[in-house]
C-alpha cells in the first residue's frame, strides 16, 4: 500500500514535469506557471523516487 | 579509512574481467534498453542539438539525417559488436590483450583515458554554464577557444573539484542517482521544447514544419560556422559513438546479454537521446537565437533556464554531472589498468584534476562535434582489428589472438594497422579536404585491408609459445 502511494506521488512528479508544458502550448497556463509546476514536479520526483524504487526492489 | 573501505569494496566487485560471464549473470534485453536510453540522454545532448542549428543544418537534413544515422548506429551495435560480445563474453580490454598484446593495450588505454578526460571536461563546462547563472558571469561564444574571464575559470574549478571528489568517493551513489534522474531528464528536454514552441510561432502541430524550416533549422550557418548537410548529420549520428559500436568498446557491455539481438536495444538511446533530445535542444537554442538576434554566445545553462526555469538549469547541471562523473571514473580505471599497483581513488583524483583543467577551455564545448568524431576515429581501427581477427583470420589460415598464442607484448600487425589507418585518415583530411565526420568509413576499410595484409606479412615469422605450437 505504502509502495503504491509512493509510486503514485513519485510518478505525479514526472507528470508535473511534462504536462504543464503541453498546457502552455495549448495556451491554458502561462510560461511562468509552467516553470513553477516543473520545479514542483522535480522536487516530488527526486524526493520520493529513491524510496519508491528502493521498496520496489 | 573511509577511502580504504570504499576501495576494498570496489576491488571486491566481481566484473568477470578475465573470464567469460557465467550464464547465471546474464541480463535480459530490458536492462540494456534502460541503460542505453539513460546513457544517451546526457549533458552532451544540450550541446550537440544546438550545434546542428549553429552549423546551418536544414530541417529536412536534420530529421532524415538523424533517422538514417541513428539506424546505422543501431545496426552497427547489433551486427558488429553484440554478436562477438555474446560469443566471447569477455571485456574489450581482455580481448585486446589477447590480440594486440599487453603493451599495445596500454597505449589504447592511455588514448581512451585522455579522450574520457576531454569528454568529462566538456560536461563540467556545460554544468558550469548553469551554476554560473546566479553570478551573472560572462559566457563564452561559439568562436572562443580560451577562457573568457576569471569568474568562468573559478566556476569551472569549483564544479570540476566537486565532481572529482564525488567520483573519487561515491561512484555507486552517483550511478543510482543517474538512474533516477534519467527519465526525468528526458521529460525536461521534451517539456522545455514544447513550452517554447509558441514563442517561435508554433501554435498547432501543423505549424511545426514550416517554422522548423524557417526559424529553427534554417539551412544557414551562424557566422564563423561551417555548413552541415544531410551527410554531415547522418555520418555524425552514425559515428558519434563509433568507439562504442564499430570500435567494439561495448563488448564489455553486451557480454552480459543473453542474445546478440540485445544490440537492437541501443535504439532506445539513439531515438530518445540522439533524436528527440537533439531536436528538443535545437528548438531551445533557436528561441535563444531569436531573442538575442543571433548572438554568438553559447551557454546551455541560461538557454535551459529561460525555457524551464530552475528545473531547466538543474537539468543541465544534473545531465553534465551524471555524464562527467562516470566518465572520470572510467578514465581513472583505464589509467589504473596501466598502473595496476596505484590506488583507484588517487588515480581518479589526478584524472579529475586534468579533466577540470581541460574544462576551463571553451573550445572543448564549442568544438564538441569535431571532438566526438575524433574520439570515434582514433579508437575505430581497434574495432576493425577485432572483427577481422574474430571472423576472417582463421578462414584465411592465419592465427587469431596472436599475442596470447605467441606471448608477444605488441602484435605489430595490429600496431601497424592502428598507426597507418590514422595516417591514411590524416592524409585524406589534409590532401583531399575530407572532413573529420566522413573519415570513419574509408578509415574502417583501410584498417581491414591493412590488418589482413600485415597479418599475412608478419605472422609467418612469429613463433608460437612452446605449449601451443
Amino acid at each position: 500500500m505504502k509502495r503504491t502511494l509512493l509510486g503514485i506521488f513519485a510518478l505525479s512528479g514526472l507528470i508535473l514535469t511534462l504536462l504543464p508544458s503541453m498546457l502552455v502550448f495549448a495556451d491554458v497556463i502561462s510560461a511562468q506557471t509552467n516553470k513553477v509546476l516543473m520545479a514542483l514536479g522535480m522536487l516530488l520526483w527526486f524526493t520520493l523516487a529513491p524510496f519508491w524504487i528502493k521498496r520496489a526492489r | 579509512m573511509i577511502l580504504d573501505r570504499l576501495t576494498a569494496r570496489l576491488e571486491s566487485v566481481q566484473e568477470y574481467e578475465k573470464e567469460p560471464v557465467p550464464a547465471a549473470k546474464l541480463k535480459s534485453w530490458r536492462s540494456f534498453l534502460g541503460m542505453y536510453a539513460g546513457e544517451h540522454t546526457a549533458g552532451t545532448e544540450f550541446v550537440i542539438g544546438p550545434l546542428f542549428v549553429a552549423h546551418g543544418a536544414s530541417a529536412g537534413a536534420l530529421v532524415l539525417g538523424l533517422l538514417a544515422g541513428n539506424l546505422l548506429a543501431v545496426l552497427s551495435w547489433a551486427f558488429l559488436c553484440a554478436p562477438i560480445a555474446v560469443k566471447e563474453r569477455i571485456t574489450l580490454y581482455y580481448k585486446l590483450e589477447k590480440i594486440c598484446g599487453k603493451h599495445l593495450t596500454v597505449v589504447y588505454n592511455l588514448v581512451n583515458a585522455l579522450m574520457f578526460c576531454f569528454l568529462a571536461g566538456s560536461m563540467i563546462a556545460v554544468s558550469a554554464t548553469a551554476v554560473g547563472i546566479p553570478f551573472n558571469i560572462p559566457m563564452a561564444e561559439l568562436t572562443d577557444w580560451l577562457p573568457s574571464s576569471l569568474s568562468w575559470v573559478l566556476i569551472v574549478l569549483v564544479v570540476g573539484i566537486v565532481t572529482t571528489l564525488v567520483a573519487t568517493l561515491g561512484y555507486e551513489q552517483v550511478s543510482r542517482f543517474a538512474n533516477i534522474a534519467s527519465p526525468w531528464m528526458i521529460l525536461v528536454f521534451l517539456a522545455a521544447a514544447i513550452a517554447v514552441l509558441p514563442e517561435l510561432g508554433v501554435n498547432s502541430i501543423k505549424d511545426f514544419w514550416p517554422v522548423a524550416e524557417s526559424k529553427i533549422w534554417t539551412g544557414i550557418p551562424l557566422e564563423g560556422q561551417s555548413k552541415f548537410t544531410f551527410w554531415h548529420v547522418m555520418f555524425f549520428a552514425w559515428f558519434c559513438n563509433m568507439a562504442m559500436h564499430i570500435g567494439m568498446a561495448d563488448l564489455s557491455i553486451f557480454r552480459y546479454a543473453k542474445s546478440w539481438k540485445a544490440g537492437f536495444t541501443s535504439a532506445g538511446g539513439m531515438y530518445v537521446g540522439h533524436y528527440f533530445a537533439w531536436i528538443a535542444s535545437g528548438i531551445l537554442y533557436a528561441v535563444f537565437l531569436q531573442n538575442s538576434q543571433n548572438s554568438l554566445e553559447f551557454a546551455p545553462g541560461p538557454i535551459a533556464y529561460y525555457a524551464a526555469g530552475i528545473t531547466g538549469a538543474a537539468c543541465v547541471i544534473v545531465a553534465g554531472w551524471t555524464t562527467a562523473n562516470p566518465t572520470i571514473y572510467r578514465a581513472g580505471l583505464a589509467v589504473q589498468a596501466i598502473l595496476p599497483n596505484s590506488k583507484t581513488w588517487k588515480v581518479t583524483l589526478i584524472v579529475g584534476l586534468v579533466t577540470t583543467t581541460a574544462a576551463c577551455f571553451p573550445a572543448l564545448v564549442m568544438r564538441l562535434l569535431d571532438f566526438v568524431a575524433l574520439y570515434g576515429l582514433l579508437l575505430m581501427p581497434m574495432g576493425a582489428i577485432i572483427l577481422i581477427d574474430f571472423y576472417l583470420l582463421p578462414k584465411l589460415g592465419l592465427k587469431s589472438e596472436l599475442a596470447e598464442k605467441t606471448g608477444q607484448k605488441i602484435n605489430w600487425a595490429a600496431a601497424g594497422t592502428w598507426i597507418l589507418t590514422l595516417a591514411a585518415c590524416l592524409f585524406l583530411n589534409f590532401s583531399f579536404g575530407v572532413e573529420i565526420f566522413f573519415l570513419g568509413l574509408p578509415g574502417w576499410f583501410v584498417a581491414v585491408a591493412l590488418y589482413i595484409g600485415l597479418s599475412f606479412l608478419l605472422q609467418p615469422s612469429t613463433q608460437l609459445k612452446p605449449d601451443l605450437s
